[in-house]
C-alpha cells in the first residue's frame, strides 16, 4: 500500500506540468476555441512528443504505460492547464477500441494522429446502448447512415471510430458495431464549446469498404464499455487537476482581496466555505485513485460510477464556491477563473452525470450482492 | 501506487483475524453487534484478554510492553477489531495518557503508571473540558495552588466521558494567571479517591450517563503528581490531541454502521417492498456509501503518509470533519430506516441477558439511540468548526 508516484510518472509529471505551464494560458486555450479546429496543433504536436498520447498504450501496444495510474498523471496535468486536448478522445476511446481491433494503428496515435470517437446520439443522452445509426451490408460493404452529437475536436480529427448498429433495437446492448470511417465520409456541423475546443455534430451517409468494420459485427458493447471507463478515468482525472488549480486561484484571491479593512479570507464564514471545498477536493483524489487502481480489476464498473458520482457532486459545489468565493471578479471571460470553472462545469454533461452514476452504482451494487 | 496490502500485511491481517476469533468472545461481539450496554467489567475482560498476547498497547512503542506497530498495522488492527465487533480499547489511558507519560513524564511516573495502564490496574479518565472551556480549551479555570509539597486544586470538569468508572484522572489545571493564557497551564495526575472530588453523571440524548462532571473542592494532590515542568501543560495537552486524533476518520465504525443499515432497510418494508429497493432511500445510501469509499482512501493515503515519517498536520482535521459527517449520515438514514419504532424508549432492552421483549424490530432502539449518542462526533475532539479553522489556518496561512 503506497499512494507515490513511480519514478516515471514523477518525471512525466514534473515535464508536463512545467511544459504547460510555459506553453499555454486561458487566453491562448480561448484563442484555440476561437480558431479553425478548437486546437493548438502546435502545442498537441509538442505534447505527443513529450510522449502523452503514449503514456496511455502499454509497450506492446507502442507505448509505455497504459495503466490507470498513467491516465491519472496526465489527464491531471491536462487540467491543471484547463487545457482542451483529444486525449480523452483519440487516446483513450478510439485508442482503446483500436488497440484492440487494429492495433498496427496505435503508433500513429502514439504519434498525436487524431482519431475522433463518434458514439453518442442525439436523445441518447447518456445511454451508452442507445444507438439508432444504422449499417446496412452491401455488396461492396458496409453504408452508414444516422447522426452523431458532440463529436469532439471533429475538425482535427483525421477519421473517426464510429459506432452504428447491424442489429438489433435502437436501444439493445446486441448489434452494435464499430466502423473506422475517414474524414472526407462524414458531414460536420462544428461549434465552440462551454468548456473550450470545439466539437461537432456528426451526419453520416457514407459507403465504406468491407474492412471499415472493427472487430466483430453486433458485438462491440462490451469494448464501447471498457473504452468510456477508461475515458471517464482520464476525466475524473482531469477534473481533479481544474479543481486543484481552481483551489489555488481561489485560495491566492481570499488572501489578496481585501474588503472592510481586511484580507477577505480573514472572514470565518469564507474561511469554513474553503476548508469544505478542500475537504471535497481530497475525496476527488481517494475518488480517482480508486478508479484508476481498479481499471482493470472485476471491481472497474463500481468505482467507475462511484467516482463520476463524487466527482460530478464536488465539481458542483468546486465550480460554484469559487465563483462565490471570488465575487464579481469571479463572472468575468477575462479572469482566468470563469474559464476553469466552466470546463470543470461540462465534466457533468459528459459520459454521465452524478444521478445516472448513482443509479447504475446501486444497480451495480444490488446485482452483486 | 499501490491500494493493496503487501504480503506481509496481508499476513499480519490473518493473524489478527485467527486471534479474534480464537480470543473474542462471543457474549461481547454480540453485546456490541446488538448495541448493548457495555459494563465496566466487559471492558476490562476484553483489556485483560489484549493484553495477555500484547496487542493492548497498540500504539506503544515495545519498550514500554506495546507492540512497536506502525500506522498501517495499526490501522489493520483496528479495521478487523472493529469488523469483529469487539469492544473498542478504551482510550485514556492507552491511547491518550500513555504517549504522554513516555514523552514528558519522569522515569518515576514512567515506571509506576504505564505498567498499570496495560495491567487493568488504573481506569483512567481525561480532565480537559469545563464549563468555560469547551472548543476554546485554553480557557480552563480549574487552579492547582502550590502548598509544599502538595498542589491544592479547586474548580470542575465536565463532558468526562466514562469517569463514573475511573480510578485516576489526568488535568489540565491553571498554575498561573500571568501572560498568555496557554502559558499557565500544568498536566497533573490525580487520585479519584482524593477527598474533595465529587463525580455526577450526565445523562445525554440517548439515556445513558456516559459523561460526567466531576467537582475538586481543596483537593491535596501531591506535586510528584505534575506531569513534566509547570506550567507547560498546554504543550503536552497539544500533544495528546495529535494521539487523540489518530483513528479519527473512523473508517471502520463507518463500514460497520453501513453494513447495519443495508440490513436494517433490507429487512424493513415499504409499500409492500423491501426499503432498500425504494429509489429515494437507496440513493440516500449509496450516496454515502460512494463518499465513505473515497474517505477509506484519503485516510489511507494519510496512514501511508504517517509510516513513511510524514507528521499528520491539517489532514487530520480533514478526516476528522468528513469521517463524522459520513458517520452521522450513516446513523440517521438507519434511524430513518425503523421507521415509526425509533420513537418507544425501553432502557432495560440495552441489557445483556434482558426478559424484556423488544418493541418492535429488534434494531429499531439501538439503531435510535447511536444516531443521539453519534450527535457527538462532530462536537467532540475538537468541533468540527474548530477543524475547519484549523483547515484554513493550515492553507489559507492568514
Amino acid at each position: 500500500m503506497q499512494f507515490k508516484l513511480t519514478e516515471e510518472r514523477q518525471m512525466l509529471q514534473d515535464g508536463l506540468r512545467r511544459y504547460l505551464a510555459d506553453s499555454t494560458d486561458h487566453e491562448k486555450i480561448a484563442a484555440a476555441t476561437d480558431g479553425a479546429t478548437g486546437l493548438d496543433h502546435a502545442l498537441w504536436d509538442g505534447l505527443a512528443e513529450m510522449g502523452l498520447p503514449g503514456a496511455m498504450f502499454t509497450e506492446d501496444q507502442g507505448g509505455f504505460g497504459g495503466e490507470g495510474f498513467d491516465i491519472m498523471t496526465v489527464a491531471e496535468e491536462l487540467g491543471r492547464a484547463g487545457l482542451p486536448t483529444p486525449l480523452i478522445d483519440s487516446a483513450l476511446l478510439s485508442g482503446t477500441v483500436l488497440a484492440e481491433t487494429r492495433p498496427e494503428l496505435t503508433q500513429d496515435l502514439v504519434a498525436g494522429k487524431i482519431v475522433g470517437f463518434a458514439h453518442a446520439e442525439p436523445g441518447a443522452r447518456y445511454d451508452l446502448a442507445h444507438v439508432a445509426t444504422r449499417a446496412e451490408k452491401t455488396a461492396e460493404g458496409w453504408t452508414l447512415t444516422g447522426n452523431k452529437a458532440i463529436v469532439q475536436f471533429a475538425l482535427a480529427a483525421d477519421g473517426f471510430v464510429v459506432s452504428a448498429r447491424t442489429s438489433g433495437a435502437t436501444d439493445a446492448k446486441e448489434g452494435i458495431s464499430l466502423f473506422l470511417v475517414p474524414h472526407e465520409h462524414v458531414t460536420l456541423r462544428d461549434y465552440p464549446l462551454n468548456g473550450g475546443g470545439r466539437a461537432a455534430e456528426m451526419t453520416l451517409d457514407a459507403t465504406l469498404p468491407e474492412d471499415a468494420l472493427l472487430g466483430e459485427a453486433g458485438a462491440a458493447y462490451a469494448l464501447i464499455e471498457t473504452a468510456h471507463a477508461r475515458a471517464i478515468a482520464g476525466q475524473c482525472a482531469e477534473a481533479l487537476g481544474l479543481m486543484e488549480t481552481i483551489k489555488d486561484l481561489t485560495v491566492d484571491y481570499l488572501r489578496q482581496r481585501r474588503q472592510f479593512g481586511q484580507p477577505i479570507g480573514k472572514f470565518q464564514a469564507l474561511q469554513h466555505r474553503m476548508a469544505d471545498v478542500l475537504i471535497e477536493i481530497e475525496q476527488a483524489r481517494s475518488a480517482v485513485i480508486n478508479l484508476c487502481g481498479n481499471l482493470d480489476t472485476p471491481e472497474r464498473d463500481l468505482h467507475v460510477s462511484a467516482a463520476k458520482n463524487l466527482i460530478g457532486r464536488v465539481a458542483r459545489q468546486v465550480v460554484e464556491e469559487s465563483i462565490q468565493m471570488h465575487g464579481g471578479i469571479g463572472m468575468t471571460m477575462e479572469y482566468a477563473l470563469g474559464h476553469f470553472a466552466k470546463r470543470l462545469s461540462m465534466v457533468d454533461h459528459r459520459f454521465g452525470d452524478a444521478d445516472t452514476h448513482l443509479e447504475r452504482f446501486i444497480h451495480l451494487s444490488q446485482s452483486a450482492a | 501506487m499501490n491500494l493493496g496490502y503487501t504480503e506481509e500485511q496481508k499476513a499480519f491481517r490473518d493473524e489478527v483475524r485467527a486471534f479474534l476469533n480464537d480470543n473474542l468472545p462471543k457474549r461481547l461481539s454480540d453485546k456490541v453487534a446488538g448495541g448493548k450496554r457495555l459494563t465496566k467489567a466487559d471492558y476490562e475482560e476484553w483489556h485483560a484478554i489484549l493484553n495477555a498476547r500484547g496487542w493492548l498497547g497498540v500504539n506503544w512503542p515495545t519498550q514500554y510492553g506495546g507492540t512497536g506497530w506502525d500506522a498501517v498495522q495499526r490501522h489493520i488492527f483496528e479495521e478487523e477489531t472493529t469488523a469483529a465487533h469487539a469492544p473498542r480499547i478504551v482510550p485514556f489511558g492507552v491511547a491518550m495518557l500513555g504517549p504522554v507519560l513516555m514523552a514528558f513524564g519522569s522515569d518515576a511516573q514512567k515506571a509506576h503508571y504505564l505498567p498499570r495502564i496495560l495491567n487493568g490496574e488504573d481506569w483512567w479518565c481525561q480532565g480537559y473540558s469545563e464549563p468555560g472551556a469547551g472548543s476554546d480549551l485554553a480557557n480552563v479555570q480549574t487552579t492547582a495552588v502550590r502548598d509544599g509539597d502538595d498542589y491544592i486544586v479547586n474548580g470542575q470538569k465536565t463532558w468526562t466521558t466514562l469517569g463514573q468508572h475511573a480510578d485516576w484522572i489526568f488535568c489540565l489545571v491553571r498554575t498561573s494567571k500571568e501572560g498568555k493564557r496557554q502559558e499557565g497551564i500544568s498536566f497533573l495526575l490525580i487520585d479519584m479517591k482524593t477527598p474533595g472530588i465529587e463525580v455526577r453523571p450526565i445523562v445525554l440524548i440517548d439515556g445513558e450517563p456516559e459523561v460526567n462532571e466531576v467537582w475538586f473542592k481543596d483537593v491535596r494532590v501531591p506535586a510528584a503528581n505534575l506531569v513534566g515542568e509547570e506550567n507547560k501543560g498546554w504543550t503536552y495537552a497539544k500533544y495528546l490531541l495529535t494521539h487523540e486524533r489518530t483513528n479519527i476518520a473512523g473508517v471502520g465504525f463507518a463500514r460497520a454502521g453501513l453494513a447495519s443499515l443495508k440490513r436494517i432497510a433490507g429487512s424493513q418494508s415499504h409499500n409492500g417492498k423491501p426499503l432498500i429497493q425504494n429509489p429515494f432511500f437507496a440513493a440516500k445510501v449509496a450516496q454515502v456509501e460512494i463518499d465513505l469509499m473515497a474517505m477509506a482512501t484519503t485516510n489511507l493515503r494519510t496512514i501511508a503518509a504517517a509510516a513513511s515519517g510524514q507528521a499528520p498536520g491539517a489532514e487530520s482535521s480533514m478526516l476528522k470533519v468528513k469521517g463524522t459527517v459520513i458517520r452521522q449520515q450513516i446513523n440517521a438514514l438507519a434511524k430513518q430506516a425503523v421507521g415509526p419504532y425509533a420513537a418507544p424508549f425501553v432502557s432495560e432492552l440495552l441489557d445483556e441477558g434482558t426478559n424484556v421483549d423488544p418493541v418492535g424490530p429488534a434494531e429499531a432502539m439501538p439503531a435510535t439511540q447511536a444516531y443521539f449518542n453519534n450527535r457527538k462526533l462532530s462536537i467532540y475532539g475538537g468541533s468540527n468548526e474548530v477543524q475547519r479553522a484549523i483547515i484554513s489556518k493550515a492553507i489559507l496561512e492568514l
